[in-house]
């Protein structure tokens, strides 16, 4: 069972799906070095966000905590704590990043290979 | 919409503002303008003569500690496109002709207005004294100006500031803080003359004059010196003297910018000013200023933000023909940090009414002045407030309110210990809570009840309260907590979401149920989800406290907050600080070379820390194991300095190298430290022994402090460094050694079991029902009959304890965390570049990383030599 994360163009492989802890992320590196935090949550449900905070501009998603506001799964920003709703990219807490631009993170496709059925 | 038709009708109607002057007032104006319904009806022109966009003026000195102009920036991108505002930079007007209605501007560009808005601000006043347009003088109004003062601080050695206000001495830190000798010149008899009294300006000096500032009052500049080159060599003072200086920067207030207005003729005030009214129009009904450069209609000339934005969003109802408050006048109160010192004054503070009184408290060993100015009638009228302005938020509104006190005012003033519980300070519903944007009680009240805000966040948006200069942020969070308690909201009394239950309540749930995971924890007493950032990293927290294992192991690992999870701490560029313990700060030299040769094999930053240990900055994940490794053979553990636990225990050297201690206070450190290390708690824990009275440790700032008797030790509880500093109470006097420990056992485990999540035993000690006797009855006489389940509990710990970093080491399934990608694992993260400083590295800003060609950037991982420039 691999994971794999789509970046535009086509399928990379990124790693095994037991090397993702429930609750918590990894970072993915992808070719013209675009850095993606990877995330599984408890229920097993997969997330694939830009690893860059909007909000301190340093890589460090992939080092935040899942959680969930009511119904939506939510990513917490290790660095200042904003929330970011997953399903749409959205920050919850703020509108704008520092630089004026919008606080939205760009979701990326995500899948689950079955080995047996890749090979 | 009916399409052509209706765009053409806009069209005919289509009118133009002419907006002069592009400072933080005028992009408030545009705001306040973009918002009115009518504006779309408008065009909206700008022409300001600065070459920049609206910036934040106020904090202009930061720009002197590492701030780029780009951060004081206060025009979001996108907001001129948005509302199709054509902004002109560079280009000032330099004509009016009210006949014709145009404006002309230096280039020779001509615009037509229907109305047109002043916004044009001040000049700095440079006194008229020969030499002052020498090379070395400076004026401090713009980013240029800081610019220039930069460059010439570079190659001065002292330098002058002619004018003690608050501008001046920004001025002044900026210049000290550059290395340069500096002194201030002030005409009045006091530095803050404006806002402070003689004793306000008396504490102020002297904290000033401790940071090597020389302060000269009642005196003004005569003249600039010069030498054969022509540059600045010195101040002549009207008092005969004369000051030596390479730099001198004139910030002796500032002049109303009108001569636009007098050239055409609107009248001016006696002391400068565009004479406006309540609704900022001036004598031309077209033709409004707001800000700096007019005269309000109380016959003032506002020299701070908050009456200006006022005057903005007056000016902005007034074009759009909207009724509204006009405006009239305004809170001049101000709440600042200046040199590290902080000062506030507001309302009244010099006592002008007719029979006030004043009640004051001044200590200048410990540099705090506080008065406040009581009215006739027990009403608060204003007040100063120097070195510890903790009061300022709840007083105030209450004096500019000029409402009566609840509390007898000398409660206010003296120190914690005498003042007894002042209780809360009650504000009416009309008092503002911001002044920046003048949002009352009453409307913060209204935005929780009425519109739902259940959060400061949610009211900073609603009514924009607290998004200014954010020193009203403190009193704003009590009145929403406070309003969403008689609202009966329930959130308040719970956790987060996921729990209604409290931080202690959790913690009872969890230590009677035996339950060892979150999961399990939410499923059974939760509402289940995913959890959050609140209850997550809390239960983790429990866990550990109760000794459940290594912090990292299986679904606890999911829970810990960043620095937990790495083990370290995370820092501003996403690389990590490492700090080894060094129990009670006592290190060999075999150990200090080992941590000197791992910094400098990996490149780190490295920093004595205000706790006794040395930090190591700039490790990247995939760095940490490898540094770690090195610490642990050398015999060095993790000084959880990530953790909400035991941070350091520091000390003095005692009774064993010290000539007046009298006790063994070094020995007593280590022991301690060692006793509680890993220990997890609501907040971080700092401690302290002194070896004998004159408390070279600090030991009365922090969460326990044991000072040296000669009968034994005293132990201090509650006590808290910074925010909001508080000193320890004495909880018992002339403990022997077991009795001492037996105490701090029981006290810390009190605390971890009742307190609330990311409660500072400080606040915990102060809203403990019975306070400090109680606590001593729990601790010391066993009232609650809990004293041998506390004791367990600790005994517990200690024998758990293992360190983290070698635990993690010896386990390759936590180590597989610790790779900066997990399709790339032996990459280091190319995003994380650091650049030199004084010979060691530190995160590169935005702008720098990779875009400077000629200073040298380093990319983690790789071992380069940091170079100098």
């Amino acid at each position: 069972m691999t994971v794999q994360i789509h970046d535009g163009d086509r399928w990379h492989t990124v790693c095994a799906l037991t090397d993702l802890q429930p609750g918590r992320g990894v970072a993915v590196l992808l070719p013209e070095a675009e850095q993606v935090a990877l995330f599984r949550d408890s229920s097993g449900e997969l997330y694939a966000v830009d690893n860059l905070d909007p909000f301190s501009g340093a890589p460090v998603l992939s080092r935040g905590l899942l959680g969930s506001r009511g119904d939506r799964p939510t990513l917490i920003s290790p660095m200042y704590k904003q929330a970011f709703d997953l399903t749409d990219g959205h920050c919850l807490d703020e509108d704008t990043a520092p630089d004026g631009a919008p606080a939205v993170l760009r979701r990326w496709p995500v899948r689950v290979l079955d080995a047996e059925a890749a090979a | 919409m009916t399409g052509s038709t209706g765009m053409t009708a806009d069209d005919r109607t289509v009118r133009d503002l002419v907006l002069v002057g592009h400072g933080m007032v005028g992009q408030r104006f545009l705001e306040a303008w973009s918002e009115q319904p009518a504006a779309r009806h408008w065009r909206v022109t700008v022409l300001a003569e600065e070459p920049r966009p609206a910036y934040d003026r106020v904090h202009l000195s930061s720009l002197f500690s590492g701030s780029t102009p780009e951060d004081l920036a206060l025009c979001p991108s996108g907001f001129l496109a948005e509302h199709g505002i054509d902004l002109r930079l560079g280009d000032p007007v330099s004509a009016i002709d009210r006949a014709a209605r145009l404006v002309r501007t230096e280039s020779g560009a001509e615009v037509r207005y229907d109305v047109l808005v002043l916004a044009t601000g001040s000049v700095p006043f440079v006194p008229p004294v020969p030499g002052t347009d020498a090379p070395g003088c400076h004026v401090y109004r713009t980013i240029e100006d800081v610019d220039a003062i930069r460059a010439g601080a570079a190659t001065a050695d002292t330098g002058v500031v002619v004018g003690g206000g608050l501008l001046g001495l920004e001025a002044a830190g900026a210049l000290r803080a550059g290395g340069l000798a500096t002194h201030v010149v002030e005409f009045a008899p006091r530095l803050m003359a404006v806002q402070v009294d003689d004793g306000g300006g008396a504490a102020l000096r002297r904290k000033i004059e401790e940071l090597g500032v020389t302060v000269h009052t009642s005196a003004g500049a005569s003249g600039v010196l010069t030498g054969p080159d022509g540059r600045v060599r010195g101040l002549a003072l009207s008092d005969g003297r004369e000051l030596p200086a390479d730099l001198v920067v004139f910030s002796a207030g500032v002049r109303a910018r009108d001569q636009l207005a007098r050239d055409c003729g609107l009248p001016v005030g006696q002391r400068g000013g565009v004479v406006v009214d309540a609704h900022c129009r001036t004598e031309d009904p077209a033709v409004l200023a707001i800000g700096e450069c007019a005269q309000a209609v109380d016959g003032r000339v506002y020299g701070l933000v908050a009456p200006g934005y006022q005057m903005a969003e007056t000016a902005a109802r007034t074009i759009a023909e909207q009724q509204g408050q006009g405006f009239t006048g305004a809170d001049t109160s101000t709440k600042l940090k200046l040199l590290g010192v902080d000062v506030a004054s507001f309302g009244d503070p010099h006592g002008t009414a007719e029979g006030a009184l004043d009640v004051l408290y001044s200590d200048s060993r410990s540099g705090v002045y506080r008065k406040l100015v009581i009215g006739a009638d027990g009403a608060l009228l204003g007040g100063v407030l120097v070195g510890d302005t903790e009061g300022y938020g709840a007083l105030r509104p209450l004096a500019v309110a000029g409402k009566p006190l609840t509390v007898a005012p000398e409660q206010l003033v003296l120190p914690a210990g005498f003042a007894g519980s002042a209780g809360p300070v009650a504000l009416p519903d009309d008092a503002v809570l911001c002044s920046c944007h003048n949002v009352t009680q009453g409307a913060v009240r209204a935005a929780v009840r009425e519109q739902g805000a259940e959060s400061v966040a949610a009211v900073k948006k609603c009514t924009r309260a607290g998004t200014g200069c954010g020193s009203c942020l403190k009193q704003l969070g009590s009145v929403v907590k406070e309003e969403l308690e008689a609202a009966g909201v329930s959130t308040v009394q719970g956790l987060c979401e996921h729990f209604a239950h409290s931080r202690a309540e959790l913690y009872e749930i969890v230590r009677v149920t035996g339950l060892t995971t979150f999961s399990e924890l939410l499923a059974k007493h939760g509402t289940g989800g995913e959890g959050c950032e609140i209850c997550k990293p809390t239960v983790a927290s429990i866990l550990a406290s109760l000794g459940n294992g290594h912090i990292l192991d299986g679904e606890q690992a999911a829970l810990q907050d960043s620095n937990d999870h790495f083990l370290a701490n995370l820092q501003r560029n996403g690389s990590y600080s490492v700090v080894p313990r060094v129990p009670g700060g006592e290190i060999t030299p075999e150990g200090l070379i080992t941590i000197g040769e791992i910094a400098r094999d990996h490149g780190l930053y490295t920093k004595i820390t205000g706790g006794q240990r040395i930090d190591m900055f700039g490790a990247t994940v995939d760095q940490l194991p490898v540094i770690w490794r090195k610490l642990v053979d050398a015999g060095f553990e993790s000084g959880h300095a990530y953790g909400k636990s035991l941070r350091t225990v520091k000390s003095c050297v005692g009774q064993t190298w010290c000539r007046y201690g009298v006790q063994d206070s070094t020995t007593l450190a280590i022991e301690l430290e060692l006793r509680y290390r890993g220990l997890r708690s609501p907040h971080k824990l700092k401690a302290a022994v002194s070896g004998c009275a004159r408390e070279c440790a600090e030991a009365q700032s922090k969460d326990f402090g044991i000072i040296a008797t000669s009968a034994g030790w005293n132990l201090y509880v509650g006590g808290n460094g910074g925010m909001t500093p508080r000193h320890a109470d004495l909880l018992a006097a002339d403990l022997d050694r077991d009795t001492l420990v037996r105490t701090i056992d029981r006290y810390l485990m009190f605390y971890i079991r009742t307190a609330d999540r990311l409660e500072r035993t400080s606040v915990w000690l102060e809203r403990l029902e019975g306070g400090l006797d109680h606590l001593r009855a729990v601790v010391l006489d066993d009232s609650l009959g809990i004293a041998a389940e506390l004791d367990e509990l600790m005994s517990r710990h200690i024998s758990g304890y293992r360190d983290e970093w070698a635990e993690t080491l010896a386990d390759p399934d936590r180590m597989r965390r610790f790779a900066s990608f997990v399709n790339a694992p032996g990459t280091p993260d190319p995003a994380v570049t650091f650049v030199p400083e004084r010979g060691q590295i530190r995160p590169a800003r935005p702008g720098e990383a990779g875009h400077t060609l000629n200073a040298p950037v380093l990319v983690a991982g790789a071992r380069l030599e940091v170079l100098t420039p």
